[in-house]
């Protein structure tokens, strides 16, 4: 199809071959490497579940136990094998024991890795297969009861209160919602381990638990039939436990998840090391469990300026792609992220963010591309701030985005109340249904502004990942090149629980979930 | 207190809302009531809100909002009066320089860098507020702190514990601390804000420093209950904040 912003296909092209040579090369240190969460989420993956008696999750009380006896460069999977074949009992029950102090997992017979691995298959098998079972559950669902058209309405709730949110989400998707978010505490991204059970209490958000995924999970399936749709349900695979989220998330059936290769470094500062390793892994469990991930580019635009440095939003979504290829996402699965953020003041500011988001569809014609709404010139002016708004879903539905998180009239002031939610799918279906088909109906004119300014973000894009393909990602990052913030290779949180991988290292699920995936991404 | 220049025989001490004419009253409101809609629920509509003083309270516009709680746009009239005369607000009560006036109050007066450390403290990781002061970039055409010749501005980032906050600012010695607090939701900034000027207090800083705080739900009232030496709310700029920090070191001999 022909370019409509007479993009030049060449310097795309340069652009994405930058970002897969850059993906390549953090590959092969992401490839030598595990992580706590990593380990972590393999136990959980085998049936590790609970807490102990002060609340520690099982699954970090028995990496802790094989990190101290030195044994995390082998993999917990290897540990537990060998732990299975000496004791004849399952994963949990070994966990328990661990717990309690009675088994030391670095201390048990070792076996050969071939001889763990096969103890342990059988147990690894049987979770991949339930998480397949929920893929094609999803797929069942959307078929029979149905979905709403793209873009899809999604929409978040935050109260903190699990039961709450229960209440907000039933009322959001009766109004129309296709996809609910179920935004995460302040903070835990920085927790080092995934608190367990239903929770009550959260600031700004509710907990990432496994049993508050399942009583959502529960909640939206029971009004499908009502609604005449499935609803997806949304949460947030970042911080330091971004492949243990992955896991739950695939155990409880989620839908999308917020998922990116850089964002934590920059905006959680955690260690880029090992965000890059957790990434990975997480991707893999999303890619095969058939959830739509979500990356953070939209994050840059609250701190860096919309129209001067919409470029590092490209360079980065082109990054997030090939990062996601290499885990076996499909193109389908990547829910490039960007923003509506730039300076109501600026003049023909409406024709540059309509430039960026028309670029961002032709250069990613398959991904569901997340659209995030205003939130820095967002004032506290309700009444402006609903016409913001529906600035940002005009566009959205011109230039045809697919995951489009509805912008608040109240942002800025508080986390959604009930009426906001409904303000806001009130005025997005209006936009969406009145002007569904106006993209195909509109050209743009040659050399004007909507084509130039695209062309000049694609150049700059492309500039800066030919730089990062010379300079290495993480000098890069060292360096301030993505949304103005620095981060040092050795700085920030995480880095300790990064460990080099020994001979004899196995991870069963990333065997067992990539054989089934297509890896892809430009060599 | 301002002149109003529309009309001229307004009692200041018995002041109400106006919609068009002079002492009408008229407020619109909205809110969700966890009933379902119909003619009940507007009928309760209208009696809560003439438990609230309001006389002739109309629903314009009413919603189901899908489960049995109906959502209400509202108009009524205001029977409450306020006596404007009496009203007594503690701010920030200080002539606004711009940043060229900060620079060059900072070389006569202070002679030295000032220098300023600030952070999104506590679990709040929301730095809009800090950056928007701090950053080169600014915000609205103000440009922040770290663009003011005479200023060494360290902008710490987000989730930072009122500890390191506290060491990064002796390791620099500077001069002032800026606190920025987005996420209020349940107060949870109360705590962490107060935590903070008790440490100083603790480590027998609190003099020696110009302590500031920031944010949408932050002002100047409480920034003084809590210990502050000032707290800067919505429509703040980095000139606002500066002029302040020059002023309190002159003014308490710090320099």
């Amino acid at each position: 199809m022909k370019s409509k912003l007479n993009l030049d296909q060449s310097v795309v092209d340069s652009a994405r071959t930058a970002a897969g040579r850059i993906a390549d090369d953090v590959q092969k240190f992401i490839d030598v490497h595990t992580t706590v969460t990593v380990e972590r989420t393999v136990c959980r993956l085998l049936g590790i579940d609970g807490v102990d008696d002060i609340e520690i999750p099982l699954p970090n009380v028995v990496v802790d136990n094989i990190k101290e006896g030195g044994g995390l460069g082998k993999g917990a999977a290897y540990w537990l094998g060998c732990a299975v074949l000496e004791t004849k009992l399952d994963t949990q029950a070994i966990a328990e024991k661990v717990s309690a102090g009675e088994l030391d997992l670095t201390k048990v017979n070792a076996v050969s890795s071939d001889e763990a691995y096969a103890a342990i298959l059988p147990t690894a098998e049987k979770t991949v297969a339930r998480i397949k079972g929920n893929r094609e559950k999803r797929e069942e669902l959307l078929k029979t009861v149905g979905e709403g058209p793209k873009p899809y309405l999604y929409v978040i709730v935050a109260t903190g209160n699990i039961h709450e949110d229960v209440v907000q989400a039933q009322a959001a998707a009766k109004q129309g919602a296709d996809i609910i978010a179920v935004i995460r505490t302040t903070a835990q991204s920085l927790l080092d381990y995934v608190p367990y059970g239903a929770t009550t209490e959260g600031f700004g958000g509710t907990y990432a638990t496994q049993e508050n995924f399942r009583i959502m999970r529960k909640a939206l399936d029971d009004i499908a039939e009502e609604t005449g749709k499935y609803c997806r349900l949304c949460n947030y695979c970042s911080g330091l436990c971004m492949p243990e989220i992955a896991a739950m998330g695939a155990l409880e059936r989620l839908d999308v998840m917020l998922n990116d290769a850089i964002y934590g470094i920059l905006f959680r500062d955690i260690n880029m090391q090992r965000t890059f390793v957790d990434q990975y892994f997480s991707r893999i469990i999303n890619a095969y469990a058939g959830i739509i991930i979500n990356t953070g580019e939209d994050n840059y635009l609250t701190t860096a300026d919309a129209y001067e440095e919409g470029y590092t939003v490209l360079a980065s979504q082109l990054l997030n792609e090939q990062f996601g290829l290499r885990a076996g996402l499909s193109n389908e699965q990547l829910g490039l992220g960007h923003a509506f953020e730039m300076e109501p003041g600026l003049e023909n500011g409406f024709l540059y963010e309509l430039s960026q988001a028309l670029m961002a569809r032709e250069i990613f014609p398959d991904a569901p591309l997340k659209y995030m709404p205003p939130t820095k010139y967002m004032t506290g002016n309700i009444f402006r701030g609903h016409v913001q708004d529906a600035l940002f879903n005009l566009i959205a539905i011109w230039s045809k985005q697919s995951l489009q998180l509805l912008g608040m009239l109240t942002e800025a002031i508080h986390t959604p109340h009930l009426q906001d939610r409904y303000l806001s799918i009130e005025n997005a279906s209006y936009i969406f249904n009145n002007a569904r088909d106006l993209g195909d109906e509109v050209c743009y004119k040659e050399g004007g502004i909507i084509q130039t300014h695209a062309n000049m973000v694609v150049g700059k894009a492309n500039e800066l990942l030919c730089s990062i393909e010379k300079d290495g990602m993480f000098a890069t990052i060292e360096k301030g090149a993505f949304g103005g913030v620095k981060r040092p290779l050795d700085g920030g949180k995480g880095l300790d629980g990064v460990t080099a991988k020994d001979e004899g290292y196995f991870n069963p699920f990333i065997d067992l979930m990539l054989d089934e995936l297509e890896v892809g991404g430009v060599r | 207190m301002s002149e109003c220049k529309a009309v001229s025989n307004i009692d200041f001490t018995k002041v109400k809302p106006y919609g068009d004419t002079l002492n009408d009253g008229k407020v619109q409101m909205s809110f969700t009531l966890p009933i379902p809609a119909g003619e009940e629920a507007n009928e309760a509509a209208r009696q809560l809100m003439q438990k609230m003083g309001f006389e002739e309270p109309a629903v314009v516009y009413f919603k189901d909002l899908g489960i049995d709680y109906t959502y209400f746009v509202m108009y009524a009239n205001c029977s409450a009066t306020i006596d404007y005369t009496t009203i007594e607000v503690p701010k920030v009560d200080i002539e606004f320089m711009s940043m060229e006036g900060v620079e060059e109050f900072i070389e006569e007066k202070i002679g030295r860098d000032v220098v300023i450390v600030g952070a999104c403290t506590g679990t709040d990781a929301h730095t809009v507020g800090i950056d928007a002061i701090m950053n080169m970039k600014g915000f609205d055409h103000h440009f922040g702190l770290e663009r003011y010749k005479g200023m060494q501005a360290y902008n710490l980032g987000s989730q930072v514990p009122n500890e390191e906050l506290i060491a990064k600012a002796v390791e620099l010695k500077a001069d002032a601390i800026l606190v920025s607090q987005v996420v209020t939701q349940k107060n949870v900034h109360i705590p962490n804000m107060t935590e903070l000027i008790e440490m100083l207090e603790a480590e027998g800083l609190r003099d020696k420093m110009v302590v500031i705080c920031g944010g949408p739900r932050v002002s100047h009232e409480l920034a003084q209950e809590l210990g502050y030496d000032a707290g800067f709310g919505p429509g703040s700029y980095a000139n606002h904040v500066a002029t302040f920090v020059v002023n309190e070191i002159v003014e308490r001999g710090l320099i």
